[in-house]
């Protein structure tokens, strides 16, 4: 009897990819789409690139990506996670629409702020961890998972609202969805923060490795003793947590929260944020500020729409012409022609 | 022919016999009502509405909620023909589909009204249909506009509806009427804000940067209320006054809308009233009391109110309607 062997050699492939340097940043599709982006908007308004100091704040159409693009950005950070692990999560938008609402409607029953603030918070956590608790132990395919709580969350948050736009005038709520920081606008330091903490705890830890090993096998993770099941439940949390702050800023910009349309779709620009940045469905490999970059470029492309003058009747036209092609940059076939660029990584 | 003559005659007669047995009007009357759902705050007002409306004049309503499924009205309309109500109100969700429950309804000798929104089919299935006039919405908002301006020069911004929604191409087909002949007052940007307070404040923020700040802008015009509390919010933030720096139409007429009347920072607003019930009794009243068939189409006013028109009071009357 002959017992299997197995191969313990580095294999040829490195398992995920050694850090770039700078140069190569550049060089990205996501950057050059970017860039192509701006460039248009530029073209069809020369004040785009236009940035002035009024009111203690930066002001200017660049600021209004930043500031616009940065719930989609923060979904989009909680989404690249689910995602290298080989799932989706449609429930963002709902998830938004039912943080806003708790938030909204504690405050203006007289809670304080900042109870107001955890409170839908923990409720977004929740939200996630029940849609992890589906994925691992009831084993539903996460698509339909997450579909359950993206009709019924709705509905929930239409039930915390009661039907109403329920509008506050608090401070702190107000602060979160437009208040600045150093000049920047609250949503957008909220996501730079974030991001950074999200990039820096998968990469400095093994816990970015883990994410990739579930998302490429997670029967292959588990015998290798990984606990896949509370990997699993972790990232669908963060990622409710994330819908949940996303939610608090959507509300807070308007001061109010809209249970019917507040998040409505975002779950799909999120995920189109997370697949421009390069972090393929399948799961594996992953990138989050590259998913952050993704939904600055849905972003800049809105807001160029909108200033560009166009009939809104082109909106859909011009976004959906904009996004294949940037998908075609990144297919494997013009990354073949991109690397006979001169210049272009090896 | 001579037969149908006799019967209407017979009709008629027996609707003289009745009206005077129904000199108190609708008192113990029972009507159904199938209402679609609650998809908006106007929604949920034309809801509370109704049943205010029907209990001051003392309807028996019998109130069915379609969470915006057809089968649902469907259902319900059924069930009112079960048990042998005086009437039946529909709000229909889609437009088509109805020629069956509303013929079982015809054969029940159950009039039938529709709430503002019309069905495709043979207009005898129903008695009489209660809907605004979204082109004279806009028109309304386009003269308002008109009048304030005077001769000056007055660059508008436009805030359309949901790209396709008929709210939104009549609501603009109407401003466009109003404006069409005052070479000073145009259209300089309109962009789709999706009916939303947030979409509405994004498309705001980019045509202020792209119309200098703000400068060129005169007066924006928004397809509904939701839309423009989200630019006053956008006009604010680029550091200029709504109301005065840039005058805000929009239309519906829903609390916030007054609430920001009061503040000083919306100038007009049209209402689409959520009252479709009253002229929808009235024109039952009429019918059970003469037997005179009503107009198929009965056009809702689209009144006009500004700051002058006690906001604070509008908004106090209608912030417990449920909007």
């Amino acid at each position: 009897m002959t017992r299997p062997t197995v191969d313990l050699r580095p294999t040829t492939q490195p398992p995920f990819p050694r850090p770039r340097p700078l140069a190569t940043f550049f060089t990205r599709p996501q950057v050059i789409a970017l860039a192509a982006v701006l460039f248009v908007n530029w073209l069809l308004f020369p004040g785009f690139f236009s940035v002035t100091w009024q009111d203690g704040r930066f002001f200017g159409s660049l600021i209004d990506v930043l500031n616009r693009g940065a719930p989609v950005a923060i979904l989009a950070i909680g989404m690249t996670m689910v995602i290298a692990t080989k799932g989706v999560d449609l429930s963002v938008g709902a998830v938004m629409a039912i943080s806003g609402a708790t938030a909204a409607t504690l405050v203006t029953s007289g809670i304080p702020a900042p109870i107001a603030v955890a409170a839908a918070l923990g409720t977004g956590l929740l939200c996630g961890l029940w849609n992890g608790i589906l994925v691992t132990l009831l084993e539903i395919q996460p698509i339909i998972a997450t579909l359950v709580l993206m009709v019924a969350g709705r509905g929930l948050a239409q039930l915390i609202t009661e039907g109403y736009i329920v509008t506050f005038s608090d401070p702190l709520l107000i602060f979160i969805g437009t208040g600045s920081f150093l000049g920047f606008p609250m949503p957008v330091i909220i996501a730079a923060t974030l991001m950074i903490a999200a990039t820096l705890s998968v990469r400095r830890t093994a816990l970015g490795l883990l994410i990739e090993a579930v998302g490429v096998n997670r029967s292959a993770a588990r015998f290798a003793g990984l606990k896949a099941g509370a990997l699993l439940l972790i990232v669908y949390s963060f990622a409710g947590f994330c819908a949940a702050v996303s939610g608090l800023i959507v509300a807070g910009d308007i001061r109010g929260a809209d249970a019917n349309n507040a998040g409505l779709w975002l779950e799909l620009d999120a995920i189109l944020a997370v697949v421009i940045g390069g972090t393929s469905l399948m799961g594996g490999r992953f990138s989050i500020p590259m998913a952050v970059l993704g939904a600055m470029i849905i972003q800049a492309m809105n807001t160029g729409i909108l200033i560009s003058g166009f009939s809104p009747q082109f909106n859909l036209v011009v976004k959906s012409a904009v996004i294949i092609v940037i998908l075609v940059l990144q297919s494997p076939l013009s990354a073949r022609l991109f690397r006979r660029l001169p210049g272009a990584p090896k | 022919m001579k037969v149908i003559k006799t019967l209407a005659l017979g009709a008629g007669l027996a609707g003289l016999l009745l009206s005077t047995a129904h000199a108190e009007g609708l008192q113990g009357k029972v009507i159904g009502f199938s209402q679609i759902g609650s998809e908006s705050g106007w929604r949920a007002a034309e809801t509370s509405v109704t049943k205010q409306v029907a209990a001051e004049r003392g309807v028996d309503l019998k109130f069915a909620d379609a969470q915006q499924k057809q089968e649902n009205q469907i259902k319900a309309i059924r069930g009112f023909i079960a048990q042998g109500v005086d009437a039946i109100l529909v709000a229909p969700v889609v437009a088509t589909g109805w020629e069956e429950v509303l013929t079982e309804a015809k054969e029940a000798s159950i009039p039938v009204v529709l709430l503002d929104r019309g069905i495709e089919g043979p207009e005898d299935l129903y008695l009489t249909s209660v809907a605004s006039d979204q082109v004279k919405e806009g028109r309304v908002a386009g003269e308002w506009l008109v009048g304030t301006v005077g001769d000056q020069t007055c660059n508008i911004v436009e805030l359309q509806g949901t790209v396709g929604s008929s709210p939104a191409i009549n609501r603009k087909q109407g401003f466009e009427e109003a404006i069409a002949g005052h070479a000073n007052l145009s259209i300089i940007r309109s962009q789709t804000g999706d009916f939303t307070r947030s979409k509405g404040k994004e498309v705001m923020e980019g045509f202020l940067k792209a119309e200098g700040g703000g400068a060129n802008i005169c007066a924006v015009y928004a397809h509904n209320d939701d839309m423009a509390v989200g630019a006053i919010q956008a006009i604010k933030d680029a550091g200029l006054k709504p109301g005065s720096d840039i005058l805000v139409v929009s239309i519906d007429a829903v609390p916030d809308i007054f609430s920001a009347m009061v503040a000083g920072e919306a100038n007009a607003t049209v209402e689409l009233t959520p009252n479709m019930a009253g002229p929808a009794f009235d024109a039952l009243q009429a019918y059970w009391d003469t037997g005179a068939e009503p107009e198929k189409f009965i056009i809702t006013e689209s009144k006009l109110y500004t700051p002058a028109d006690d906001p604070q009071g509008e908004y106090d009357r209608r912030k417990g309607l449920g909007y």
